[in-house]
């Protein structure tokens, strides 16, 4: 049987995490292709229902990745979004969804490394987990 | 809709493990996409023309470029755009370089990851709508806070470029930290005597309107544009009456501690906190005064010819406009009383490095004699205990306080200078001298004055008779320490000052760990905060010297300058709106002042 190869959708933040990308790029840090960029603005911008739009249609894992606590941009944008995330994953649990599928992380821009190693454990979770399949919906744009 | 999807190659970069060829081909066939391009460097000048062309030629309407990060070429694609009459902001960016063909090697797998980024991102794009970039005005004027060395050199220069400035400063005089102090390390000259001139400087400068026993409340707007509320207090003396006669002086009869000699020397209830104090005029302290609230004493307004003493002052709210605000509110010394095992507070003779300027400067309280606190003899050992506070991560301060190794050297010095035979131990975790000509002091320090430095720290400072004893730890030969000393001066770390805090929390500028305010770059936007047109100066940012100060006062200074001397200032048009279907009223975003556009909202 082929192995499982995960579809992740990664929700970074224009500051610090997609430039954090940026930097695991110019320094050639390989890392696997699973995770399927999304840049926002800021991590408090991502809205639960982005998350649960992707793993409708698709996705079977999500990453989220912010400025660390205090780095914000905007001041206090990654704490919004942790709260929101956090009582999400609850929601997610409560309907029968491994909480699990969504990762939150604090990814600096110099911190090219860690993005690296996020995405690898992000993939191999999501692996383990095994493909999404409940709650599907069409992509009808 | 027609979009043009433009793939680059980057020479081999990202067509080695990327098909570029194919996922050109498979974008043909997404919807709206009425031409897919690959060409070796887009970014180049053909690469660019290409794209002109296709607009011309096919009546593009939005642009899909995959190429590096957006980061790197998002402006330059945008200004084609431009160039050919579109919006800039119909340009979408897939980022395979840096993003997929740098970080994989498989070139299926970097191909498929391509295309689905490619796929997402013509979507996106026919979504996408034409932003237009606002303009603002901007007001001429520029606030300062905060009056020590960097809030003066900074208002001094923005004035000095031509623009309207107000120095808004929390105490009576102008000066700060660097006006205590007695001399400047490496080159010993007096303090006040650099000082001085620049206060004088910012009384007399018609661009320079300067606001002391000020506190700015409120600061609303942004960039450009800012609204402002500073609360005056009372100084009940008017101060252009009051021509320093000191008559009123010998008649006060209330005695209290001078804060500018660190409590070391009385003041009456109306004073001057130093002589060169600018503004140059007498204040009353409320809480010492007897003639505010209630009435008991006038003596002082009876005797004051000029009739420059108000008891009825109040405090009053001056609501100005400002288009660049710069932050230099300072720092406070480490509470070295918290260090319990030095004594601080408890034993007379153990004092702090700010104690020590004000008992060896020349107008102090001794009057530049170095005479003990306890009982007024000349001490024959002084030992300068540096980093209390500072580099102790498990009870204090983590970090390094930068300049106590050299203003204790130099206390050192000072010492040795006015006490030949007098010996001077210094106590030191290392001893950190990078400045011009820092070195240079501390080896004079060391071999011209015998200085004695011993590497090691204080584990203990205790009474003993009328002598100081000091246990601690040679730590290059490994033998404990004991010896007696007749005055101890504690080299206090650096933590941020009140008004830093207040300023943080007010204007919603982010600190550090510490609680010192953040730079937006810590290498390349110094002076920078991550609120445009608010720009920061001195030891606010973190530990400093007077010349890194003074360096960052300037260029804060010229930044500010860089905004007051536009007279629109485009703003970014990616910014947030309010999507009425959504918004619930609340106003909890402008109650937060969230920095979004709520120009929009209604």
């Amino acid at each position: 049987m082929e192995e499982f190869e995960p579809n992740i959708i990664g929700f970074l933040c224009n500051w610090c995490s997609y430039a954090g990308a940026d930097l695991a790029g110019t320094s050639r840090i390989q890392y696997p292709p699973n995770v399927k960029i999304i840049k926002v603005m800021c991590s408090g911008r991502i809205n639960p229902m982005y998350v649960v739009n992707a793993l409708q249609q698709g996705a079977d894992g999500v990453l989220i990745g912010g400025c660390h606590p205090g780095d914000c941009h905007y001041s206090r944008g990654n704490y919004l979004a942790r709260r929101r995330i956090a009582v999400m994953k609850r929601l997610l649990e409560y309907i029968g969804i491994e909480p699990e599928r969504v990762r939150m992380t604090w990814v600096s821009a110099a911190e090219g490394r860690k993005f690296a190693e996020v995405v690898e454990e992000v993939t191999e979770d999501i692996k383990k987990i095994g493909p999404m399949k409940k709650i599907r919906r069409e992509n009808v744009w | 809709m027609k979009i043009g999807v433009y793939v680059c190659e980057c020479g081999s970069n990202i067509a080695s493990t990327v098909d570029v060829d194919k996922i050109v081909e498979e974008a043909k066939d997404l919807p709206n996409v009425a031409v897919s391009r690959v060409y070796k460097y887009m970014c180049s000048d053909p690469g660019q023309e290409l794209i002109k062309n296709d607009i011309d030629e096919y009546n593009l309407d939005k642009i899909v470029v995959a190429a590096c990060s957006p980061r790197m070429h998002e402006a330059t694609f945008r200004s084609v755009l431009e160039d050919k009459g579109l919006n800039p902001y119909v340009l979408e960016i897939v980022n395979i370089r840096e993003h997929v063909s740098w970080v994989n090697s498989d070139k299926d797998k970097g191909t498929e990851k391509s295309m689905a980024l490619l796929t997402g991102a013509v979507y996106r794009s026919a979504l996408m709508k034409p932003l237009e970039r606002k303009k603002v005005g901007v007001i001429h004027t520029a606030l300062v806070i905060g009056g020590g060395i960097a809030g003066i050199q900074a208002a001094l220069d923005i004035a000095s470029m031509g623009y309207k400035t107000t120095l808004v400063e929390k105490t009576s005089s102008i000066g700060g930290k660097m006006s205590q102090l007695d001399k400047t390390f490496p080159t010993l000259d007096c303090s006040q005597c650099i000082l001085s001139p620049k206060m004088v400087e910012v009384n007399r400068h018609p661009n320079i309107k300067l606001l002391s026993l000020s506190e700015v409340v409120a600061v609303d707007g942004y960039v450009g544009n800012f609204k402002v509320k500073i609360k005056r207090n009372p100084r009940y003396v008017i101060e252009d009456k009051c021509t320093l006669c000191g008559d009123c002086l010998p008649v006060c009869p209330v005695i209290a501690h001078d804060e500018y000699n660190q409590g070391f020397s009385p003041r009456k209830a109306i004073y001057i906190s130093y002589p060169q104090a600018i503004p140059a005029s007498f204040i009353i302290d409320p809480d010492d005064c007897l003639g505010i609230n209630p009435l008991i004493c006038t003596k002082c307004k009876e005797v004051c010819g000029p009739e420059a003493i108000d008891f009825d002052m109040q405090p009053e709210i001056i609501e100005k406009e400002f288009g660049a605000i710069v932050v230099a509110t300072g720092y406070a010394p480490y509470p070295i009383e918290n260090i319990g095992e030095y004594g601080y507070g408890t034993i007379h003779d153990v004092i702090s490095g700010l104690d020590y300027e004000r008992i060896v400067s020349a107008s102090g309280p001794t009057e530049g004699k170095i005479l003990r606190p306890s009982d007024g003899k000349i001490p024959e050992t002084v030992v300068f205990i540096h980093c209390a506070g500072s580099r102790d991560p498990s009870k204090h301060l983590p970090y390094c306080s930068k300049i106590c190794c050299m203003y204790s050297t130099k206390h050192a010095l000072q010492y040795k200078h006015v006490v030949h035979n007098g010996t001077a131990i210094n106590f030191y975790i290392d001893i950190r001298t990078a400045g011009k000509d820092y070195e240079e002091f501390y080896q004079r320090a060391a071999e011209e004055d015998k200085v004695i430095y011993i590497r090691g720290k204080v584990s203990e400072v205790l009474e003993d008779g009328d002598q100081i004893l000091i246990k601690g730890v040679d730590t290059l030969s490994g033998e404990t320490v004991e010896l007696h000393a007749d005055m101890v001066v504690l080299a206090t770390g650096i933590t941020p000052s009140e008004g830093t805090k207040e300023m943080a929390s007010l204007m919603n500028l982010a600190v550090d760990i510490n609680g010192f305010i953040r730079e937006a770059h810590p290498k390349l936007k110094p002076v920078d905060t991550a609120i445009a047109g608010i720009f920061i100066a001195g030891t606010a940012t973190g530990p400093k010297d007077i010349p890194d100060t003074v360096s960052q006062a300037s260029g804060a200074a010229s930044k500010a300058c860089g905004i007051l001397s536009q007279d629109e200032l485009e703003i970014e048009a990616t910014v947030a709106i309010v999507d009425d279907s959504l918004c619930l009223e609340v106003v909890a975003c402008v109650l937060k002042r969230a920095h979004i556009a709520l120009l929009r909202c209604k």
